[in-house]
C-alpha cells in the first residue's frame, strides 16, 4: 500500500466510518511488497523489521488505534486484532511487534484521554508515527508483571528517575518511547505500581551480560526479529510522564486483555498461513496425479476443522473483550474472576492450537515444508508457533487460573 | 482452438457418463453427470494448460457449468 493508495482505500477520513474490509485488502497489498520478501533475512539475521515499519509508519498504522481526533484512525479493538492476525500470515515477527506497540497505544488511549497531557503524547505519536515498546518484568520478580522492584524516584522538580533491571525489552533499542512498570515511589509496596512512559533520547539501555561479562543477545528459535535480549534501563523524564491510573486498573482493563487478543490474533494468522502452504502442496500432488484426490487432502481437511476451532476460540474472546469496551469506555472494568479465566484460557489454548496446526501442516506438506530452501518451509512458522507458549509462560498463566478456579462459586 | 482444448481437458478429468464430442457448448455440464469432485480436477488441469489461477470468487458452480461457461472464464483469466 503506497500512501496514496492507503489515502484512497483503506485509511478513513474524519467523520467516515471505518471500511474494514479496503483496509484488510490494503494491508495484504502492503505486507506482500513490503513484509513478506523480507521475512527470511529478519528471521535468518534475528535483526529488526525496518522494511516493515517503514511500510506501516507510511502507512499511518502506528496510529491506528489512536481516536480520529487525535491523528489516528480510530479502529476499534476487534479492527486492530484483525490486522495483528493479516500480518502474522505475512511475518509473525513483524505482527507481534505491530501487536505489541498498540497494547501500548491502547494503555494510554483507555486511560488518559481526559489528561491534555497525554492527548498530546498521542497526536505526537500520530504526527511522528512514534513505536512504543514495553518494559514490565524484571530481575527478582520472577516473571509477575504485578510486581516491581524497580520505583519512580521523585527528584523534586517536577521529574523522575528509574532504573530497571527487565530480563525482556522486546525491541528496545529500535523504539521511540518504552512504557515501564515501576513502583509508585520508592517507598510503596511491590504491588503498588503505575505505568511511566519513557523517552528513548533520555533512557540508557545496557544489554544485560553473562557471568563472564558477554552481552546476552537475542538469539532464539522464533520471534527473531523481535529483538527482546534484556536490559539494564535507566531514565528520567517529567512526572507527567506517569499515567493518571494505577497500573493495576491498567492491567486489568488494558495490558491483560488487548495483549491476549492481538497475540492470539497473529498466532491465528500464522496457522492460517500454514494451512495455506499446506494447501498449496497438496493441489501441486493432485495436478502430478490427474483424476485423483491426493492422501494428504483428506489430512487438509481435517486440519481445516482444528483451525476453524481455532478461529473460533480467538474471535470468540476478542468479539467479548470489544462488547466490555464498548460497555465500559470510561473508568475500570468491573472485577469479573471468569473474565480473567477466559482471557488467560485465550492465550493458554490460542498458543497450544498454533503449535499443533503448524505441526499437522508440515507432516501435510511434507519434505517441501521441512525442507529450509523450499517456496513452502513452514520452519519459521513452526519456531515462531512455539514461541507463542515460552514466550510468556503457559505454566504462569494456568498457575494464575488455578488459584481464581478456587474462588469460583455456583452453578454457570 | 480454445474450446476444443476446453473440452478435451473436460473429457479426460470430468468423469462424464456421456461422449463430451456431442455435447453442445451451452450444454449443462452438471445435467450431464459433472460432479464437484470432478470439477475439482478439470479445475487443476484447465489451470496447468492456460497457466492461469482460478480466484475464488470464480468458483461457483456457475463458472463450471458448460464448455462455454468455461472458456469466458477462462478468457477472462486470460486477459
Amino acid at each position: 500500500m503506497s500512501h496514496e493508495g492507503a489515502e484512497a482505500a483503506g485509511l478513513p477520513t474524519a467523520g467516515e466510518p471505518v471500511d474494514l474490509e479496503a483496509l484488510v485488502a490494503d494491508l495484504h497489498e502492503l505486507a506482500q511488497a513490503r513484509v513478506a520478501e523480507h521475512a527470511a533475512s529478519v528471521d535468518a539475521e534475528a535483526r529488526f523489521p525496518i522494511e516493515a515499519f517503514d511500510a506501516l509508519r507510511e502507512a499511518r498504522l502506528l496510529s491506528a488505534y489512536v481516536p480520529r481526533e487525535l491523528g489516528g484512525m480510530g479502529l476499534t479493538l476487534a479492527e486492530l486484532c484483525r490486522l495483528c492476525e493479516v500480518l502474522g500470515g505475512y511475518d509473525a515477527s513483524v505482527a507481534m511487534i505491530f501487536a505489541m506497540h498498540q497494547i501500548q497505544v491502547a494503555c494510554i488511549v483507555h486511560h488518559a484521554l481526559d489528561s491534555a497531557h497525554w492527548r498530546g503524547f498521542l497526536r505526537e505519536l500520530s504526527e511522528r508515527q512514534l513505536l512504543l515498546a514495553s518494559a514490565t518484568t524484571e530481575l527478582g520478580i520472577g516473571g509477575d508483571v504485578r510486581r516491581s522492584r524497580c520505583a519512580v524516584e521523585d527528584r523534586g522538580d517536577g521529574s523522575f528517575r528509574l532504573e530497571k533491571h527487565a530480563p525482556v525489552i522486546s525491541y528496545g533499542e529500535h523504539a521511540d518511547c518504552i512504557l515501564v512498570t515501576a513502583r509508585r515511589a520508592r517507598e510503596a509496596s511491590e504491588s503498588d505500581q503505575v505505568h511511566v512512559l519513557v523517552r528513548r533520547e533520555h533512557t540508557v539501555l545496557e544489554k544485560l551480560r553473562d557471568r563472564e561479562g558477554k552481552e546476552i543477545e537475542w538469539d532464539t528459535l522464533g520471534f527473531r526479529g523481535t529483538c527482546s535480549p534484556g536490559f539494564r534501563l535507566e531514565a528520567t523524564g517529567p512526572l507527567d510522564d506517569v499515567l493518571p491510573v494505577p497500573y493495576a486498573d491498567i492491567h486489568a482493563k488494558s495490558m491483560h486483555p488487548v495483549s491476549h487478543c492481538t497475540w492470539a490474533a497473529l498466532w491465528l494468522g500464522i496457522a492460517t498461513d500454514a494451512v495455506r502452504i499446506a494447501r498449496g502442496v497438496v493441489r501441486k500432488q493432485a495436478r502430478r496425479t490427474p483424476g485423483e484426490m491426493p492422501p494428504a487432502a483428506l489430512r487438509l481437511a481435517e486440519l481445516d476443522t482444528a483451525l476453524m476451532g481455532m478461529h473460533s476460540t480467538v474471535w470468540q474472546v476478542i468479539e467479548e473483550v470489544q462488547r466490555r469496551l464498548d460497555d465500559h469506555p470510561e473508568g475500570p472494568f468491573p472485577s469479573d474472576p471468569r473474565f480473567s479465566i477466559r482471557i488467560n484460557n485465550l492465550k493458554v489454548r490460542a498458543s497450544e492450537q498454533v503449535v499443533e496446526i503448524v505441526g499437522r501442516a508440515m507432516l501435510i506438506g511434507g519434505i517441501s515444508a521441512y525442507r529450509n530452501d523450499s517456496g513452502e518451509s513452514l520452519g519459521r512458522h513452526l519456531r515462531d508457533a512455539h514461541g507463542a507458549a515460552i514466550m510468556v509462560n503457559n505454566d504462569r498463566i494456568l498457575g494464575q487460573n488455578a488459584a481464581i478456579q478456587l474462588m469460583l462459586r455456583g452453578r454457570r | 482452438m480454445r474450446l476444443d482444448e476446453i473440452r478435451e481437458i473436460v473429457g479426460t478429468h470430468g468423469r462424464l457418463p456421456c461422449d463430451v464430442g456431442e455435447l453442445a457448448p451451452e450444454s449443462n455440464l452438471y445435467e450431464a453427470g459433472l460432479s464437484s469432485l470432478t470439477t475439482v480436477h478439470i479445475m487443476l488441469a484447465l489451470e496447468d494448460h492456460f497457466d492461469v489461477e482460478f480466484p475464488e470468487a470464480m468458483l461457483g458452480r456457475q463458472t463450471f457449468e458448460s464448455l462455454l461457461s468455461i472458456d469466458e472464464a477462462v478468457a477472462e483469466l486470460l486477459e
